[in-house]
């Protein structure tokens, strides 16, 4: 770097006060630079403090933090001795921001023109009109459909992408020197992905603005960065190029990263191949959908006409955007959603539709997980009472001999006894899944409907939380529905792919033959938008533009 | 601005189930009241009334008739304005109300002037510099006003202000009103007594509406646009704290017509509250009926003009 860096940050040191009142230091003396017109990437787990270190470049700290120590320099401004009201003045127009849920940054109750120039004006950069010609023509360089009348909508009437590219937009408006993407496309569907990541890239391409990029994907990451700072607990562990960074990694903690990302073949589990397989699982013509009931049939239908058999010590992956189904699927298959035609089959046993018309134990038999610990663990109750509740409701388990079986399930699911006496809130994510599995294995469950529960997970967690299924799966002869909008994690797993679309199942494949023979357009174009690992993949990327326009509308 | 036809068939949803509301509430008020221990004929003549006489009274009053029918003919009265006959002084309820009701929507209304725009301001400035020095004394300030019971404010104010400083009339109703001052003198020390009661409730919540909508991503998202602290609150955070506030206000409010019967007393002020304690103690059923009504309209026209405000400032069904 021979010229002098836009951005430097010195001993950067946050702290936070925890919600008993210790205070803990949660960025330790971090240090980097950002030159004129690269973008930088910070990686890490959630918990690493990028999104923190992302915001102290604005001079935010969310409450409860405070920038305690060191130094932060963005252009000639000191960030980290000025005032508030300078901060402000800095904000939007030296640096902007990209948020993770645009869904959620945007505010409901105002046109999205006036929130895209909301810059403009608060700043006084321009007048009205001049500031919305050069929102169209923002919306125009992000690829955004009908650029010319989108502002005039609510935000709730555009779809999830789109927000994404407009919320980049609303930070492009003032002309930054710096923008801060925090995790912009986490959120999104693969498919949508890559067109919000091509836009973001064109963009800062073309306008040579510096940037940094936060992501936990290391994949997204390689598309866009120039450079990576790898995170983990408030300290940096590593810093270099993009290509060095995945090519030949220094530290250990980066080589982790890499690891959990590098696709583990699934081999098939049970000994042998027995002549007949029984399937565990069989759903007929299955239809199911949401709002009131007319003439028998719901208003809104989701599921349609969906047929799988899903053989014993197997494992199904359900794939598709969300919106497919998926969900949906889980929720009719386990009776919390009532089909309204077509039937589920356990084990050759035609189940009720509905939930609490099916025997207990066809309930213990068929267990759900479902995606978000943090909602499906009740906060007021310990790990311990969470799974001794189906303990004690199916099996009858009381006392000692639940204490035990407690125990026995912890140790299944690789967490220590003594955690049976904390709160979920004590937990991390990943602690947090194992209980909601232990809850599912403790009915003694033979099939496991998995509704997205590594999604939520940083990649290393969510690669543990695999294995332990497969474990799980050689100790129990479990069988597993694995719904998943990412198809490695699919690939990882499963035998067989559903693949998912508009409620409907367009396409059904041994997950080893799916790269090679799937022949639906939409299974081709999921196949496809899968982020790799090389720094050249989007550039060399090629879809069918007619592909694209026909599947990822969102 | 353009609101789509779903929030119009929304709003006409509300103001239905209002009106079934209101049939339920008028079914229990009227039965309710039935209830009361003692038979109206009876009581009205006397210990010594003779069997015959009491019959005579309950066929003439019409109350030997089957309950629905009377029930049915007193909504009937109802909707036609006709309330009835008071049972002690035979005169048309309907003209003892009025003055009353007059007396009250007076009375509330000044209270109403004055307060909401005072809590609603304290609220929202609490909420936009929370944690400051003001925040943490207006919080004070509203816990030790709802700590306080009106009974006693009311009475130290009369104390204070009329006994040993004779600033301000005892009594507020039948001074001279001919100028505003003399106006101003006669309501003050009720109007700040209720204003004490029915602000702090809706400080406190108008603060936890906005506080709760400056904790959300896009108001984060606007101060990183660079946003000033008011512009965050006024333009991002209250608009989307309409619908709790409204509940709020309207809910503070619905007390001034019917729960203000300490204060009236303690005023010798002459609103219906009173008129309706009156009527309780001496079982003219007729009035208690009427005044039941009027507290329960004026509670559900309230609450429902609140959660109209909350549809129509829902975004979401915008066109």
């Amino acid at each position: 770097m021979t010229e002098s860096p836009l951005v430097s940050v010195r001993d950067l040191r946050i702290g936070a006060v925890t919600d008993a009142g210790r205070k803990v230091e949660i960025i330790r003396g971090v240090s980097f630079d950002i030159a004129p017109g690269e973008i930088l990437a910070l990686i890490g787990e959630s918990g690493s403090g990028k999104t923190t270190i992302a915001l102290s470049l604005m001079g935010h700290a969310r409450s409860g933090c405070s920038i305690d120590g060191g130094n932060i320099r963005v252009g000639t401004h000191d960030v980290t001795a000025m005032s508030e009201a300078g901060r402000a003045g800095l904000r939007g127009t030296e640096v902007s921001y990209v948020p993770q849920s645009a869904a959620a940054a945007f505010n409901p109750s105002k046109r999205i023109m006036d929130q895209v120039i909301e810059i403009t004006a608060i700043h006084k950069l321009m007048p009205r009109t001049e500031a919305e010609s050069r929102a169209r023509t923002l919306f125009r360089a992000l690829a955004l459909p009908d650029p010319d009348h989108i502002g005039q909508r609510y935000p709730h009437q555009v779809s999830g992408g789109q927000l994404q590219r407009l919320s980049a937009a609303m930070a492009l408006i003032g002309d930054p020197r710096l923008v801060i993407f925090d995790e912009p496309t986490t959120a999104l569907d693969v498919t949508t992905q890559i067109e919000v990541l091509r836009a973001f890239r064109s963009v800062m391409e073309k306008t040579g603005m510096s940037g940094v990029y936060v992501s936990h994907d290391l994949a997204v990451v390689a598309q866009i960065a120039d450079r990576i700072v790898v995170l983990k607990e408030g300290e940096i562990q590593e810093v270099g190029t993009t290509k060095q960074i995945l090519n030949a990694p220094a530290h250990p903690y980066t080589r982790e990263l890499l690891a959990a990302f590098e696709p583990v073949p699934h081999v098939p589990a049970g000994i042998g191949e027995e002549v007949e397989r029984k399937p565990i699982l069989e759903v007929r013509g299955l239809s199911a959908g949401y709002g009131a009931i007319r003439n028998g049939e719901p208003v809104a239908k989701v599921l349609k006409n969906v047929n799988f058999r899903l053989e014993r010590g197997r494992n199904l992956g359900v794939i598709g955007e969300s919106g497919s189904g998926k969900s949906t699927l889980a929720r009719a298959i386990a009776g919390i959603l009532p089909a309204y035609r077509g039937s589920v089959h356990l084990d050759d046993r035609k189940l009720e539709p509905a939930l609490h018309a099916r025997s207990k134990e066809d309930l213990r038999r068929a267990q759900i997980v479902f995606q978000l610990a943090d909602t499906a663990l009740n906060p007021a109750h310990s790990v311990g009472a969470i799974i001794a509740r189906p303990l004690t409701f199916y099996h009858g388990l009381r006392g000692a001999k639940c204490d035990a079986r407690v125990a026995e399930l912890l140790d299944m699911v690789h967490l220590p006894a003594a955690l049976r006496h904390r709160l979920p809130s004590e937990l991390s994510g990943g602690q947090k899944q194992r209980v909601n599995l232990a809850r599912a294995l403790a009915a003694e469950p033979e099939l496991i409907l998995c509704d997205e529960i590594t999604s939520a997970l940083d990649t290393v967690v969510a690669a543990a939380i695999l294995e332990l299924l497969k474990e799980l799966q050689r100790e129990l002869g479990l069988s597993y529905m694995f719904i998943s909008h990412d198809l490695s994690t699919v690939e990882a797993i499963c035998d067989d792919v559903l693949v998912m679309y508009k409620g409907e199942v367009v396409e059904a494949l041994p997950v080893a033959r799916m790269s090679a023979e799937a022949a639906h357009p939409y299974s081709r174009l999921l196949i496809s938008s899968v982020p790799q690992l090389d720094t050249g993949w989007l550039s060399g990327l090629e879809q069918d533009p007619e592909l694209v326009a026909a599947f990822a509308h969102r | 601005m353009l609101r789509s036809k779903t929030t119009w068939l929304l709003v006409g949803k509300r103001l239905g189930i209002a009106l079934i509301t209101l049939v339920i509430v008028s079914f229990a008020v009227f039965f309710a009241t039935g209830l009361l221990p003692g038979d109206v004929a009876e009581i009205m003549l006397g210990q010594a009334a003779t069997p015959e006489a009491v019959a005579g009274l309950r066929e003439a009053m019409g109350l030997d008739r089957p309950a629905l029918l009377r029930f049915l003919g007193w909504l009937g009265g109802l909707l036609t304005g006709d309330l009835g006959t008071s049972y002690v002084n035979k005169v048309e309820i309907a003209d003892l109300i009025a003055g009353r009701l007059a007396n009250s929507l007076r009375l509330a209304g000044i209270v109403t002037v004055i307060c909401v725009p005072l809590a609603l301001s304290l609220g929202i400035a609490a909420a936009m510099w929370r944690g400051t020095l003001l925040d943490r004394m207006v919080s004070v300030l509203t816990i030790s006003v709802i700590s306080v019971p009106e009974f006693m404010v009311a009475t130290l104010a009369v104390l204070i202000f009329a006994v040993w400083l004779d600033w301000l009339p005892a009594l507020s109703y039948g001074v001279n009103v001919d100028s505003i001052g003399a106006m101003l003198r006669a309501y003050a020390m009720p109007v700040i007594s209720l204003s004490f009661v029915v602000s702090a409730q809706m400080i406190r919540m108008t603060r936890a509406a906005v506080i709760e909508t400056i904790n959300t991503p896009y108001v984060e998202m606007a101060l990183l646009k660079g946003a000033s602290r008011p512009r965050m609150v006024l333009i991002h955070a209250l608009p989307n704290a309409l619908g709790p506030i409204a509940n709020a206000v309207a809910l503070s409010l619905s007390y001034l017509v019917g729960g203000v019967i300490i204060v009236e007393t303690v005023f010798n002020y002459p609103g219906v509250a009173k008129l309706m304690v009156d009527a309780v103690s001496t079982r003219d059923l007729p009035l208690i009926q009427s005044c039941a009504m009027i507290f329960c309209i004026s509670y559900l026209s309230l609450t429902t003009l609140a959660d109209m405000i909350a549809i129509l400032s829902n975004p979401r069904l915008r066109n």
